[in-house]
């Protein structure tokens, strides 16, 4: 058997199968539905099962398509490091409130892909966010907590 | 019907409502252009604007984006050879070429023209059919509906990735795994949700969306960016040539459009096939209808080559409404996103919309031929201006649609732990897109796993858990024996294939 990355993603599938499958029989019921023909765990148990034989199967059979990815052509820095500015904004946004975070999250991706024109980089981040509260918070009415604004009092 | 109509076309006419299939054919068209970024990234990132309206407005700027989306994939497919959406793949096989022959204005004109038509013929069709349709889907029953969301979920998984069948229907089983977390609709009791507070009530539809879609693609397009194959795609944009469509093409092109418009619907309608496999069908039954001469300009900037999958993949589009308003089956991975939304707006699509909401039935019916006009009328003159949305950087695009999908989640719980669990099914479903696991059958089976599991439900406790409820009605048994008969072919294929 050909071993690839595919099937590996099968295999890690099938291990994530296997422990839905084993959740799902833990599913506690009611004693009065333990033995209907459906209760709380049969969709899910059905749902393993599934699992288990699709991934199997990939696993199985060969793989006619091949899927070559060109690791060394793929930025993964650029990426995690993107990834991990949106952790950070997801930290702080409740704490800081939705202005400043969002302000700087924009304005730290650009910077991180590679953007160096800060006008251009602070025009698409302050005053836009600025604009895009307004259009929710202003005119559809839709609630944005901002502890940050609050303090300054712009924000009621 | 007339006074549905009527009702209809007070609803849609209204200038809230105008605006908004404007908006949303302007804004789709915009979205739809950007390569990667297709009609479900475009409603998924306007599902979080359409719950400040009411339930007809929001899906009517959910249609306008749609179809603006489908025609922004045909000028990406048209100027850069690098289609918007799947479902525009085929429109760079004659449209490129009539572009680098200094015509892209004329293939943009026959574009847009051949999308209008092919709109506005299937919205006839739709809507002569859809009331009939809704009808004959009164008499379906659980087992008919358990039946039916096999076979969309099996077409969707057979058509979506090419020689993928296996690696779609993993996808489908985990769509319907990630919507058996939380609560169990009946007994209340949890699953899945390990002690935590934060999955009793499920994990959100938007959420699914807007990290499968919008942030996956965003982190795609930053992880291949330096890919070679990638950037041999950029071509400058340099001469539009004139819009003008002489007698002769216009000739052809009312030969395609009817015939194409057809198939496009019909294969719409169907749960899970959808524009890609529309315009591809009639793409291939155009070359293969026109005369001798006509076939070998196919590839090279044929204008039968061009109208045709334009024609079909907006016909598509309004047939895949048919099952989603009249049977609340999604026919592809769009209608199964506004699903989502309608369910969000508390609107269950089915036969009963078409009674107890016909505003909404019949206002999305008729947004649809106003949505084309707008379209035309938008699109033609500002093509030239529209197009130039291509040249902005990945500097700022990559973050904006960031910050559209986070602020997405966001505004709807205010819960960090929705953003955590975003970016961690976005890295999931970015590492799995790399090795073409297709993402729509995921966003299909999410959305129809709670309908599946009500009707399996349903159909096991009327026949006593015994599972003869597939066959002994007829409609069951000929769902299922079609479902079996995509099945059958797949396999036959892959071992066609290795033979």
């Amino acid at each position: 058997m050909n071993i690839n990355t595919t099937k590996i993603i099968s295999l890690l599938f099938f291990i994530f199968s296997a422990f839905y499958l084993y959740t799902a029989y833990q599913i506690q019921v009611f004693a009065f539905d333990e033995n209907a023909p459906f209760n709380a765990r049969t969709f899910p148990i059905y749902l393993g099962y599934a699992g288990l034989f699709f991934s199997g199967l990939k696993l199985i059979l060969p793989d006619p398509n091949t899927i070559k990815v060109e690791h060394k052509t793929l930025e993964y820095k650029k990426t995690a490091i993107l990834v991990l500015i949106a952790i950070i904004y997801g930290a702080t946004i409740l704490k800081v409130g939705y202005f400043l975070t969002t302000s700087f999250f924009l304005m730290g991706s650009y910077y991180f892909l590679g953007e160096r024109r800060w006008i251009l980089m602070f025009m698409l981040s302050f005053p836009f966010v600025a604009a895009f509260m307004y259009l929710l918070h202003g005119v559809l009415d839709i609630y944005l907590r901002d502890p940050f604004l609050k303090l300054i009092g712009v924000m009621g | 019907m007339i006074e549905g109509i009527l009702i209809g076309l007070t609803t849609a006419l209204t200038f809230q409502n105008i605006f908004m299939v404007m908006i949303g054919c302007f804004f789709g068209t915009i979205i739809g252009m950007l390569p990667g970024l297709g009609p479900m990234t475009a409603i998924a990132l306007m599902i979080p604007i359409t719950y400040g309206f009411d339930p007809a407005t929001g899906l009517i700027l959910m249609a306008g984006v749609y179809y603006g989306a489908v025609f922004g994939g045909s000028t990406s497919s048209i100027l850069l050879n690098a289609p918007g959406v799947p479902g525009t793949v085929a429109t760079s096989f004659d449209g490129y070429p009539m572009a680098q022959q200094g015509k892209a204005g004329k293939a943009l004109a026959i574009a847009a023209w051949s999308s209008f038509a092919g709109g506005t013929l299937a919205a006839i069709y739709l809507l002569f059919l859809a009331p009939s349709l809704s009808k004959v889907s009164l008499s379906f029953r659980s087992p008919d509906y358990f039946a039916l969301m096999i076979l969309g979920l099996t077409a969707i998984a057979a058509f979506s990735s090419k020689g993928q069948f296996i690696k779609a229907m993993m996808m489908v089983v985990l769509g319907l795994m990630l919507a058996s977390v939380g609560q169990d609709s009946l007994s209340d009791i949890t699953r899945f949700t390990f002690n935590n507070m934060n999955l009793t009530d499920g994990i959100s539809f938007v959420l699914v969306v807007m990290a499968t879609f919008a942030m996956s693609e965003a982190l795609t397009i930053i992880l291949k960016r330096n890919d070679p194959t990638a950037a041999a795609k950029q071509v400058s944009l340099t001469e539009l040539g004139s819009i003008r469509i002489n007698k002769e093409e216009r000739a052809k092109m009312l030969k395609t459009i009817p015939r194409t418009s057809i198939i496009g619907f019909i294969i719409g309608v169907l749960p899970g096939a959808g524009a890609t496999i529309a315009s591809f069908l009639a793409y291939g039954m155009e070359r293969n209808l026109v005369k001798d001469e006509e076939k070998e300009k196919f590839g090279k900037g044929s204008v039968h080559g061009l109208a045709a999958p334009e024609t079909a993949n907006n016909a598509a589009c309004s047939g895949a409404f048919v099952p989603l308003l009249t049977l609340g089956i999604p026919g592809s991975g769009t209608t199964a996103v506004m699903l989502g939304a309608l369910l969000g707006f508390g609107i269950q699509p089915g036969p009963r919309l078409y009674m107890t909401n016909p505003e909404i039935f019949w206002s999305v019916i008729m947004s649809m031929y106003i949505g084309m006009v707008v379209l035309l009328i938008l699109n033609l003159p500002l093509i030239p201006y529209i197009a130039r949305i291509l040249a902005v950087p990945k500097n700022y695009l990559i973050p904006l649609i960031l910050f559209f999908s986070i602020t997405g989640i966001y505004v709807m719980s205010f819960n960090n732990f929705d953003i955590y669990l975003m970016i961690g099914i976005a890295v999931v479903a970015t590492f799995m897109r790399l090795y073409d696991f297709p993402m729509p059958p995921l966003i299909l089976a999410f959305v129809l796993g709670g309908l599946m599991e009500e009707n399996l439900r349903r159909s096991l406790l009327l026949s006593d858990g015994s599972w003869t409820f597939l066959w002994d009605r007829t409609l069951t048994a000929c769902i299922l024996a079609t479902t079996i008969l995509i099945v059958g072919w797949q396999i036959y294929k892959t071992f066609k294939k290795k033979n």
